[in-house]
Parts: C-alpha cells; sequence; structure tokens
C-alpha cells in the first residue's frame, strides 16, 4: 500500500473524508501536482446515524504499514520457557517482511496469551462430555484437552525434545525452526497425548487470528495487518464508495477500540465470549 | 416437580422469524399467545449496536450469536459404519439462538423457490423418465404448489422490504431480472442495491456467454422502507459485517426490524425468554398435545398447558423436538420406515476463485450480504439435464459478502499455509479476486437421517440430535458440472487465474459450507413419507403444527429463507381460516 504522500500515488486511489459530522458535498478533485483524487462521502440517502467513535474523526489519510513500536508484552499464561518457542514460533509462521510487521511486531504472542489465559483457553464454545472416541477427520476434534491444556502440554513436551537435541528454539537458525515446525505440522508424532499436527494446525490458526483480529485483542498492534492488505477494519460505511468501480479505497483503518483521536485502546480483558 | 401454569390457546416453541410472524397473526386474532425462547431478549439498540458489533473475532470465529454448544450441540458420522461423535466446535452450519432466532445473523439473500421445485418427484419422471433417478434418492413432491404459495412469498417479501428486479410479472419476461423466476403477482417491494465491482465483471462476463445475470434478491435494504405492519427500516451501507452478525442499521430484515415491536405491543402475547422446552407433553392417547415441559434459566421447571402447540425451530431442532416428545414414527434405515428424521437434506456449496492481476481492484470489505449478481441458467431444472446423470443445479454468483480477514484471504492452489510464501500471496491476492458462490441443490436419500444419539446428552440431560449424511453422489456430479460454467464465467471475466473447488465427499463438519439444513419433519401428502401434512401439521398429533425448514423434502438451488417465510404465512392462513375455526385433521388421513 502506498502512502498518500508518495508522488506515485496510482490514479486509482483516492482518500476518502467520511463521518457523519463532517457534512462534505460529493466532491472529486484532482489534487494539484499529483494523479490523486480526493473525495469525501456525502450522507447516503436513508440518513442513517454511525455512532462510532471514528465518525468523528474526520479524515486520516492512511498511513504505510510500518513496524508499530515494540510493546512489552506482559505474559499471564505463559511461562518463561513457553515464550522461548512462541515468540520466534509465530515470527516464522508471518514473518516480517518488506510488505510489514510479522508476528511478533504485531503482539500475536500477547494475543495467544491472553486467549489462552482467558475464557477461550478454559474451553468457552468446546463441548466437552465424554466419551473420548477419535473419530474421522470430518468429525472434527475430539480430545479432552481444553486449548490451554492443550498448549501447555505440547509445549512441555516440544520443550523436552529440544532439549534432547541440544538447543532450545529461540536459538536455532530461521531455517531449522521452520524445519522443526513442519516436522509439527507434517510428521504428527505424539506430544504427551497431543497430536503434533493438532497443535500445529491451532497455533497456526490462532496466530493467524490475532494478526487480523481488532487490536483491542492484543495482537494486530496499530492496525499492521490491516495496513498490510488494506482492510479498513470497524469502519463500515460505503454506500458511496461501493459504486466507484475498481477504485482503491484508502482510509486510515478504524478499531473498535477507538476513541475519537484515533488512539486505540487495548481491553485484552475482553472476552470473545457469547452474548 | 413441574409448575403447572394457566393453560393458553397457543404455546409457540423458538421466537425466530416464524415464530414471531405466527405469534403476531395468531395475537392479533385474538388468540391468548405465550412464545418461549431460550436464549435471550436482544433489540438492535443496544444490543446491535458499532463498534462492538464488528468484531471478526467473537463474531466469525468465536460465533457469539450462536445456540450454546457447549450445552446443545449435534452429534455426527457420515454413514451407519461410524459412531456419531459430537460436533464439539460448530463450524460447517450456525444454528443460532436467541430472540429473532438465526435470523438475527442470515446475510439477506431472500429467494423463492420455482413451480418445478414443489413438485420435483413428478416433473423429473415427466421429463426424464422413471429410470433416471438414481434409486437410493427418495425426493418427493411438496403436497404444496407453487401457485398456491405465491400470495404468501408477495407477502413475506412485503413484510421484508426485499430489494430486487422482477424477471416474471405474471407471466411476462421482465429485461433485467431472472427470466427464469416462476411468475410473481408483484414486483419486489424496494429496487435492487447498487452493484458491488465483481458484480458487475460479473454482468458483463455472463451477459457475453449468453446468460442471464441479475440483481440477487436482497433484504438488506436498497432504500428506506416502511413495511404493512408500519415498521420502518434503513437503507443497508454495505458495512461488510452481514451473516454471523447482527445489523446496527435497522437495514437487514430480522423479527426485531419487521414484526417484534408490533407483535411485544400486543397484549394477547407473552414472550418468556431464557426457557428451554424439554418437550411437547401428550395425553395418554398420543393423539393430542397438552402443551409443554420447560426449565427456566434458574433451573425451574414448568408445564404450560395450551391447546395448540407451533414448533418453530431452527430445522434440526424441530426433528430433536418430535424425536423427544414421541411425536411420529422415527425413521430406520434399515428399512425405509418410519419419517421423522428422514430426507435430511442440506446444499451443496462450490466456489470458484478468479485471481486478478493487481490493478484491479476489488474492495472485497464493501459489502452487504445478499447484493450479487448472478444468474439462475444452471439452477433447478433450468437446463436440460438428459445425458447428465444427475437433477438439480446452483445459482452461480458474484457473491461479495465480506472481506473481514481472519477468515477472507484468498490464496491460489501451491501456496504455502504460512511463511513468507504466504504472506506475500495474502498481501498480493486481497483486494483483486472475486469469489463466486455456485449454490447447489441437495437431494434426499435413504442413508441420510437424524435420530437420537444413543450415548451423547445435552446439559439437560436429553439425548442430542444425531446425523448422518453425506453428499449423494448426484449432487456430486451436479456440483462438479456447474462449477464447470462457473469457471468459463471466470476465465471471460479476464482473470489471471481461475480455480474452481466443485464440492467434494466426504461431508465434513470441520469446513463452513452453509446454515441451509432442512428435511427430517417433511410434508407430504402420503403420511407414510411426510411427518406433517401439506399444512404442516402434524399427521399424529393435530393439535402439534412444525414449521422450519425441517419440511423440506429436499432443497433446491435457493436459500431457503424465502419459502419458509411464504409456508409460514400458508400456515398463518391455515390456523386461521381452518384449524382455529374447527380444530382436527386439515387433510383426512
Amino acid at each position: 500500500m502506498k502512502s498518500p504522500s508518495t508522488p506515485n500515488v496510482t490514479r486509482r486511489s483516492f482518500v476518502v473524508s467520511a463521518g457523519a459530522a463532517t457534512v462534505v458535498p460529493p466532491a472529486v478533485a484532482l489534487v494539484a501536482g499529483s494523479a490523486q483524487v480526493a473525495a469525501a462521502a456525502a450522507p447516503h440517502p436513508a440518513k442513517v446515524p454511525t455512532p462510532t467513535p471514528a465518525a468523528a474523526a474526520a479524515s486520516v489519510p492512511v498511513q504505510a504499514a510500518k513496524p508499530p513500536k515494540p510493546e512489552p508484552t506482559v505474559y499471564l499464561f505463559f511461562n518463561v520457557a513457553e515464550v522461548q518457542f512462541i515468540e520466534p514460533a509465530c515470527e516464522r509462521l508471518i514473518p516480517a517482511d518488506e510488505s510489514g510487521a510479522g508476528a511478533l511486531a504485531a503482539g500475536v504472542p500477547n494475543y495467544l496469551d491472553k486467549q489462552l489465559g482467558g475464557a477461550w483457553g478454559a474451553g468457552e464454545r468446546l463441548y466437552r462430555s465424554g466419551p473420548w472416541i477419535q473419530g474421522t477427520a470430518s468429525q472434527g476434534y475430539q480430545l479432552p484437552f481444553t486449548p490451554a491444556e492443550l498448549f501447555r502440554t505440547a509445549l512441555r513436551a516440544i520443550h523436552t525434545d529440544l532439549a534432547k537435541r541440544g538447543s532450545p528454539f529461540n536459538e536455532l537458525s530461521a531455517e531449522a525452526q521452520d524445519d522443526y515446525l513442519k516436522s509439527l505440522e507434517k510428521d504428527n508424532h505424539d506430544l504427551d497425548g497431543v497430536p503434533s499436527g493438532v497443535f500445529f494446525d491451532m497455533l497456526l490458526k490462532m496466530t493467524i487470528e490475532g494478526f487480523f483480529s481488532d487490536p483491542v485483542y492484543g495482537g494486530n498492534r496499530d492496525m499492521v495487518a490491516w495496513r498490510m492488505i488494506g482492510f479498513p477494519g470497524a469502519y463500515a460505511d460505503y454506500y458511496e464508495a461501493i459504486d466507484r468501480h475498481g477504485v482503491k479505497f484508502e482510509r486510515e483503518p478504524m478499531s473498535i477500540g477507538e476513541d475519537g483521536h484515533g488512539h486505540v485502546h487495548v481491553h485484552p480483558e475482553i472476552p470473545a465470549s457469547v452474548g | 416437580m413441574a409448575q403447572r401454569l394457566k393453560e393458553v390457546d397457543v404455546v409457540v416453541i423458538g421466537v425466530g422469524m416464524v415464530g414471531s410472524i405466527l405469534a403476531k397473526e395468531l395475537a392479533a386474532a385474538g388468540y391468548k399467545v405465550v412464545g418461549l425462547e431460550r436464549g435471550s431478549t436482544r433489540f438492535t439498540v443496544p444490543e446491535f449496536q458499532s463498534p462492538g458489533i464488528h468484531d471478526e473475532l467473537r463474531f466469525d470465529v468465536r460465533k457469539a450469536l450462536m445456540q450454546d454448544n457447549t450445552r446443545e450441540p449435534v452429534t455426527f458420522r457420515n454413514n451407519t459404519s461410524q459412531t456419531g461423535l459430537p460436533v464439539r466446535r460448530w463450524e460447517s452450519f450456525l444454528p443460532g439462538t436467541g430472540l429473532g432466532g438465526s435470523m438475527v445473523h442470515w446475510n439477506g439473500q431472500t429467494f423463492r423457490f420455482q413451480a418445478n421445485d414443489f413438485e420435483l418427484a413428478t416433473r423429473t419422471r415427466e421429463r426424464y423418465g422413471k429410470g433416471f433417478l438414481d434409486p437410493d434418492l427418495t425426493i418427493q413432491d411438496w403436497g404444496v404448489t407453487y401457485d398456491e404459495l405465491e400470495p404468501h412469498y408477495d407477502r413475506f417479501e412485503y413484510l421484508l422490504g426485499t430489494s430486487g428486479k422482477a424477471g416474471n410479472l405474471k407471466g411476462q419476461i421482465q429485461p433485467g431480472g431472472d427470466p427464469h423466476e416462476s411468475p410473481r403477482s408483484r414486483d419486489y417491494p424496494t429496487p435492487p442495491q447498487k452493484e458491488h465491482y465483481s458484480g458487475a465483471l460479473f454482468r458483463k462476463a455472463a451477459t457475453s456467454l449468453g446468460y442471464h445475470p441479475f440483481p440477487q434478491p436482497s433484504s438488506n435494504l436498497s432504500q428506506p422502507y416502511t413495511n404493512p405492519e408500519g415498521l420502518k427500516m434503513n437503507t443497508c451501507v454495505f458495512c461488510g459485517f452481514c451473516e454471523r452478525y447482527a445489523c446496527e442499521h435497522y437495514a437487514k430484515s430480522t423479527p426485531q426490524t419487521f414484526i417484534l415491536p408490533v407483535l411485544l405491543a400486543n397484549s394477547n402475547f407473552e414472550l418468556r425468554t431464557g426457557c428451554q422446552v424439554q418437550r411437547i407433553n401428550l395425553d395418554s392417547t398420543k393423539k393430542r398435545a397438552t402443551g409443554v415441559t420447560y426449565i427456566d434459566n434458574a433451573g425451574r421447571e414448568f408445564e404450560q398447558p395450551a391447546s395448540l402447540v407451533i414448533t418453530s425451530l431452527f430445522a434440526i431442532n424441530n426433528i430433536r423436538m418430535l424425536l423427544l416428545s414421541g411425536i411420529g414414527k422415527p425413521y430406520d434405515p434399515g428399512t425405509g420406515k418410519g419419517v421423522v428424521g428422514r430426507n435430511y437434506a442440506y446444499q451443496t456449496m462450490s466456489t470458484v476463485a478468479s485471481f486478478f492481476d493487481e490493478d484491479v481492484i476489488i474492495n472485497p470489505f464493501m459489502a452487504s450480504g445478499a447484493s450479487g449478481t448472478m444468474i439462475n441458467d444452471y439452477a433447478g431444472d433450468n437446463f436440460d439435464h438428459s445425458g447428465l446423470g444427475f437433477i438439480g443445479g446452483a445459482f452461480i454468483g458474484a457473491v461479495n459478502t465480506n472481506g473481514r480477514p481472519i477468515q477472507y484471504h484468498p490464496t491460489p492452489p501451491g501456496t504455502p499455509a504460512w511463511g513468507k510464501g504466504w504472506k506475500d500471496a495474502v498481501v498480493k491476492h486481497y483486494n483483486h479476486t472475486i469469489m463466486f458462490s455456485l449454490h447447489g441443490s441437495s437431494t434426499s436419500q435413504k442413508q441420510n437421517y437424524a435420530d437420537l444419539d444413543p450415548t451423547y446428552k445435552d446439559a439437560w440431560g436429553q439425548p442430542l440430535l444425531r446425523i448422518t449424511f453425506d453428499f449423494p453422489k448426484n449432487d456430486l456430479k451436479m456440483a462438479e458440472y456447474v462449477t464447470a460454467r462457473g469457471v468459463e464465467i471466470g476465465k471471460a471475466m479476464g482473470a489471471k487465474q481461475v480455480v474452481g473447488s466443485p464440492r467434494k465427499g466426504p461431508y465434513t463438519t470441520q469446513i463452513y459450507q452453509t446454515t441451509h439444513n432442512t428435511g427430517g419433519t417433511v410434508m407430504g401428502n402420503d403420511p407414510s413419507t411426510s411427518v406433517v401434512n401439506r399444512y404442516l401439521q402434524s399427521w399424529d398429533v393435530p393439535n402439534v403444527f412444525v414449521i422450519g425448514a425441517s419440511v423440506y423434502p429436499q432443497n433446491a438451488s435457493w436459500n431457503p429463507t424465502g419459502t419458509l417465510g411464504a409456508l409460514t404465512y400458508w400456515v398463518a392462513d391455515a390456523l386461521k381460516n381452518k384449524y382455529l375455526k374447527n380444530p382436527g385433521h386439515l387433510v383426512s388421513t
């Protein structure tokens, strides 16, 4: 994604200034010195109020997906040995590169920690009555472990395994880390009762969740993942934009935790729970 | 010991779409109605408001609006040689809970079935001959015709304010609409929603191939609307948080917008939430219901006597309610005898992904749940099946419902599942991909059914429903054929790479497909192959009516909600004008 200040902005991009408080007539104007088109979203005919904090935030040009400032993570669930696996493993699953931050800078390990330490880790939304019979792939997860128990069990077995091999995960080269993760993914060896493939799948799924979910959950810091792909987040009124076909929509993404100044408050204790 | 409550005229089990419409009709006609809802009370304000409602993790991934599967899941197996095991997390389908039911989290795709669908067995035999069908298939006629349902479809669409364009007005084909639709008495109440770019590209390509694209009928409204109940709704703003979410804008038609305010204002109606109905009670003859027994949120047990019991639950829960109550003979796949649980069917969903160059900007996050552009040229029996070896079909549409990135980040085949290769592909394709939905019919067959699980129990100690299901060969062949047509359209759009994914077996509970479970308490004219008659009245216990997609003898090529709405008004009419004037069997056995 390009910053609007970049001279080389594509003709197909425009910046939207939106918000119920900002009543601007529909306008399309060429910005001098560039091919950039600025457009303003007028209120749509239904005059549906947009009761969002960002409604008052007016227009903010989208910022490039630069790595957010590192924030120290206070681990509530993972112990020190577990963190030595989780942090580099998440970063190998979604590495930092020229497109933007990886899982580590995005705070994914923090997301995992808060999820596993909360209701989700304790088996929220998981039917937990036996008998425990292993079935077919079509029948899905049939282990008695909660996510927290599953991580704890698997991580302890991985720690023991790596200790035998001589190096903890965080001291392996990136290639060796990838090879080890692949062995967990494909070989499906036993981690004290947890098939390694089941653990790997849950780790990958939750890493992607943490990367792309709203920053209030403690990952996707500074909405880096949303900037990377151009997803505007919780912002959600495209009535005027939807029939500007093929035109890139550029707007600062919005979190559900934003105050009127565009600052995201992290609420790791917000449970993704039953309403 | 259950506390016995004062008798009422009607008890409605489940206050979702069907329950709230029927309760309103009967309360307005002067009957005392109690609605029992297991979930909580919830309204557009304050429960559905932004920004909290736009939370993909909570609503999409964690499924906050769905039936509490920690207390009440189902068990599943692909065939009778396997052991049914609990679906420990919802994935393949997502039944809702709470006031307004599953409709609160629907996408708003509001179709009619075609005349042919209601007489599928007869018309298939007439057109293709007796030996055409796989002998395992148990498709049958509905016992009601399209012409009988047409006024009720119309009433339902006007209740919702559905946005669309007629294709067939009283037999006259209308440009811009669906020329394959069965005749409608008037146009949709509101014009189609704006077209997304993916739909515009689809429209052009489909037209170039000689097909007949039209705007998907949507109950996310294109303009402000006041329905015949006097309730006002708003214009959809394409927020991109529709299916699995409640609508904050009064723009998606749900019971909260189109009926509940009127129902709740009627003193003949009483809503009780947090009530888990355990069973419908029968008298000693087992031919008459005396009411229901339920347990409230505090664990207290009540008996609610009623003259008429309406079970208006999500399809699979209707089946279970009858089985737990001992109403109707359970189906036995070994002998083919019995009816409750028979003809459980689903929907055969396939996809086509079209990957474009990076100068084609799709903006997938600008979306309503139902503003697609689609064709019906390969749906139902709209094409000649001679020599194809299957019946049925699918609508093919560019139905761009969202770009929520935890679950939507399309990548082409061969992309690694993680690492830099994955990340590169996600960044490259997120805003440059169009997904087609190929929404396929589902035939019923002998092997597919539902019964009570012999092992696993719910939180109240009652047996779970066990679903035994795999895709009939007929439907997999259909998916293969129709997906190939979808790939041709993707190529005609000029996509760089087009990937067709026809639905393959075995059916899995682990991948979301659709929440269109049908059958199990099917309607018909023959008590040996149906649970309810053409008025959705139990053949066995005539003061019990069963209304839900569970009455569909098989499922058609479209989303089932529009037809369920029509059936709801059809039943309301039969109750008010026939049954309640003279309670008894509406169809003699």
